[in-house]
């Protein structure tokens, strides 16, 4: 296929997926700002969140205050914010625009009508919603697009560019809410009652708190959330799912100039497949999200370099 | 209703003419605010799957949609036959025309045609000249824009043989009249049109270069914000073909190739809605981004064919228009079966003499203007904008043709205030290939909706109808 067209595709995948964990990080954070704690700690949580897309400074510009609304409408609703759910959905929709012709009828009539239906809210009418019901809808548009994708599109690489892109979006961002969510709670001085729910929370918002009892069937630790989001295979947001995920992508597009890369996500592979999750932690788990995340980087560039600017 | 029009709904008694007489039936019988309910949905349906255009000079990226009229415009089957049977005439002979004007120039040479309104003509590709192209086709696909006037008979206002669009809309027409209407194909039988994108590409897989078995078809496009974007991205997905930019093509070795993710793959044919001076920043408009440098190279060696072939706009220009006449009586030996506008040329100094006595009744034209740009209306011209026309006519009478004003017909439309009769035009599609000449019956109809108007393009507020070519 065109390598423009394959990147329009990648990213709209990216995009479409990026817009969805945020909604997920978002809601997370959201919901645990409700557990009894100082204002200043929440505070320090949105700001997190900032940080944890290096948006300080651009947030600064325009907002007076790290609060819970400003943060919210800075990553919702402002179109000025390349890393909105906002402008997430739009690029998403223009890559979709680029190629519309490559989808199904389906799937570009499900990206425009989320896009319509985005542009036609103010953010004061999602808010006077509630926004928990924001953050639900844009899973469910995310749902519903990977549904009509799925269900629509041949299986040929025009889908195999959309999956890779989706997997490797996915494995950056579960590592990014994981690693942020997991210095919050360790940081924290509590015990009991108020870890309980702040770790159900994250589990939540990764779709894996039912998961995490069926598999532990146990009280919820640290450990076997990292091990849980990390390791297991069979969990489609851990980061061994999408690696798992991308090496099978890489197979089915690999072309002469792709064995590098090929190579590198087999490594990022094999230390997941084959990884301890008391190792992992005697090692450091930011340390080892960081290089998780440094690698899906390197990755990204690689597939850029082989697949979508092709000479 | 004026009488001095032609309704194709009703004849001068207000009587109900015998191809409209089912529809009107239906139409009678159909409450009100189930039509309303179903013009909301047919409005929902096209936002919803994006069948906009681009609007230049609004914000960028601004999207409309083009409204939609309900009410068909129906063309009993004899007429088509005829319609038909013009278009093909008119076609072969434009074709045969480029052929010879960048080859013998036997037209020229013969006098029916002068020759320096051939070679002198903006138009007029030096390049072309002694280029064979596959089966001597350069007008592979012509959108020819036919009008009915006031008795009733059919013109052929303008070929547009360069990259004429509107398909799409046709298509998309029918489709929404199938889906809000079911009951309506059941009680008539009407010529399917949806069929067109394969009679295209089978038409383009006919003029690949030579010794190419399976040739690989691309369209060609300047891309997201050229205001026919979306008939690019839905002709190329209903051709299942690569729709591509200027940027995806390179030449190498006189071949053109375009880059994909498993590396370079040949390219033969290339379906381009990308005009002549875009096409090759080497030879034509060297700042243009949307081309592919080397292009003529490769089609002047004949390693890909294009579609249309580059020059053909000399035969479609409005200072030649008057000739198209002569033309099919040259090549074809055959009188023509559609009439042409009567046109005065203004270089001729007895033409002048009369456009300057009767501005007030006529439509002045620059030679070179397109899209209603450059044009005096007399009989709706104050008389300054007629007094300031005059002076540049006289200032450079070649550049002006002068036309009789054509009472366009008019069939009844959906507007705010209810149906009222709007005029319209009809663009049927033209295919030519190794084969020879094709079409689907009908066309797309264009309707100006601002009543009196006669301007039908999009641009300024024209809308669409769905067109039935019955079947007997």
């Amino acid at each position: 296929m065109l390598s423009r067209t394959a990147d329009h595709l990648y990213w709209l995948a990216r995009y479409t997926e990026r817009a969805e964990n945020l909604a997920r990080l978002l809601d997370v954070s959201y919901q645990m700002s409700l557990v009894p704690q100082s204002i200043a700690a929440q505070n320090e949580n949105w700001r997190a969140i900032l940080a944890l897309n290096s948006l300080e400074s651009a947030f600064a510009e325009t907002y007076s205050g790290v609060n819970v609304d400003n943060v919210l409408r800075f990553m919702v609703a402002d179109a000025t914010n390349p890393s909105s759910i906002y402008s997430c959905l739009r690029a998403a929709r223009e890559n979709a625009h680029a190629v519309r012709g490559t989808l199904t009828a389906e799937m570009w009539e499900s990206i425009n009508a989320t896009w319509i239906e985005l542009r036609q809210q103010t953010f004061e009418q999602i808010l006077a919603r509630g926004i928990s019901e924001f953050f639900d809808w844009v899973k469910l548009r995310s749902a519903v697009t990977r549904g009509v994708t799925f269900g629509t599109m041949l299986k040929d690489d025009a889908l195999h560019f959309i999956r890779l892109g989706g997997l490797l979006e996915r494995g950056d961002n579960t590592a990014r809410i994981l690693d942020m969510q997991y210095h919050i709670l360790r940081q924290s001085d509590d015990e009991g009652a108020s870890d309980f729910y702040r770790w159900g929370a994250l589990l939540r918002s990764l779709s894996a708190f039912q998961v995490y009892r069926k598999v532990y069937r146990d009280a919820i630790t640290p450990a076997r959330v990292a091990e849980l989001l990390i390791l297991r295979m069979d969990l489609p947001r851990s980061l061994h799912a999408c690696a798992d995920g991308i090496v099978r992508m890489l197979q089915l597009i690999a072309n002469d100039a792709s064995a590098e890369t090929q190579r590198q996500a087999g490594v990022l592979h094999a230390r997941l497949h084959f990884a301890r999750i008391d190792d992992v932690l005697a090692g450091g788990l930011h340390e080892y999200l960081t290089d998780f995340m440094d690698r899906i980087y390197e990755l990204g560039d690689g597939i850029s370099r082989d697949f979508l600017i092709a000479a | 209703m004026s009488a001095a029009f032609y309704n194709e709904m009703y004849d001068s008694d207000a009587g109900l003419r015998p191809h409209y007489r089912a529809f009107a039936e239906w139409l009678d019988g159909m409450p009100a605010e189930r039509l309303e309910r179903k013009r909301a949905e047919a409005d929902t349906a096209f936002h919803r799957v994006g069948i906009t255009f681009a609007v230049y000079g609004e914000e960028a990226g601004t999207e409309r949609l083009i409204p939609f009229d309900i009410i068909p415009r129906i063309i009993p089957a004899a007429e088509w036959a005829q319609l038909e049977a013009g278009l093909r005439q008119r076609v072969q002979a434009l074709n045969a025309f480029l052929h010879d004007i960048y080859h013998e120039q036997a037209i020229l040479k013969a006098g029916c045609v002068p020759a320096e309104q051939v070679l002198n003509n903006a138009q007029f590709r030096r390049e072309m000249i002694g280029v064979d192209v596959p089966s001597g086709i350069y007008a592979h696909i012509a959108g020819v824009d036919i009008v009915r006037a006031g008795a009733g008979e059919s013109y052929v206002l303008e070929d547009n043989l360069r990259v004429p669009s509107g398909v799409s809309y046709m298509i998309e027409d029918r489709k929404m009249m199938m889906r809000l209407f079911p009951e309506l194909f059941s009680r008539h039988l009407i010529a399917p049109v949806q069929h067109y994108p394969d009679l295209l590409l089978d038409n383009l897989r006919t003029v690949a270069p030579k010794g190419v078995a399976n040739p690989t078809v691309v369209l060609l496009t300047p891309g997201a914000y050229n205001s026919a974007y979306f008939e690019h991205t839905f002709l190329a997905q209903q051709m299942g073909i690569e729709l591509v930019e200027g940027r995806d093509l390179f030449v190498r070795d006189e071949t053109v190739f375009m880059r994909t993710t498993q590396g370079p793959q040949r390219v033969d044919v290339i379906y381009r809605r990308l005009d002549d001076d875009f096409l090759d920043p080497l030879v034509f408009n060297k700042d243009s981004m949307l081309g592919v440098p080397g292009l003529l190279s490769a089609y002047r060696a004949g390693h890909v064919t294009l579609a249309n072939a580059i020059g053909t706009g000399v035969a479609d220009d409005k200072s030649v228009y008057p000739y198209v006449p002569e033309m099919i009586r040259f090549y074809l030996g055959e009188e023509p079966k559609l009439n042409n506008v009567p046109t005065w040329m203004l270089r001729k100094p007895e033409d002048l003499r009369y456009v300057l006595a009767h501005l007030p009744e006529l439509v002045v034209k620059e030679v070179h203007g397109a899209g209603g740009y450059g044009m005096l209306v007399g009989p709706a011209a104050s008389r300054a904008e007629i007094e300031e026309f005059r002076a540049r006519i006289i200032a450079a009478p070649e550049k002006y043709i002068a036309q009789p004003t054509l009472a366009l017909s008019n069939c009844p439309t959906f507007v705010e205030s209810g149906i009222a009769p709007r005029h319209l035009d009809l663009r049927p599609f033209v295919l030519s290939g190794k084969r020879g000449v094709g079409m689907v019956p009908g066309g797309l109809t264009r309707v100006a909706l601002r009543a009196g108007s006669l301007v039908v393009n999009s641009s300024q507020g024209g809308g669409t109808k769905d067109t039935w070519v019955l079947e007997n």
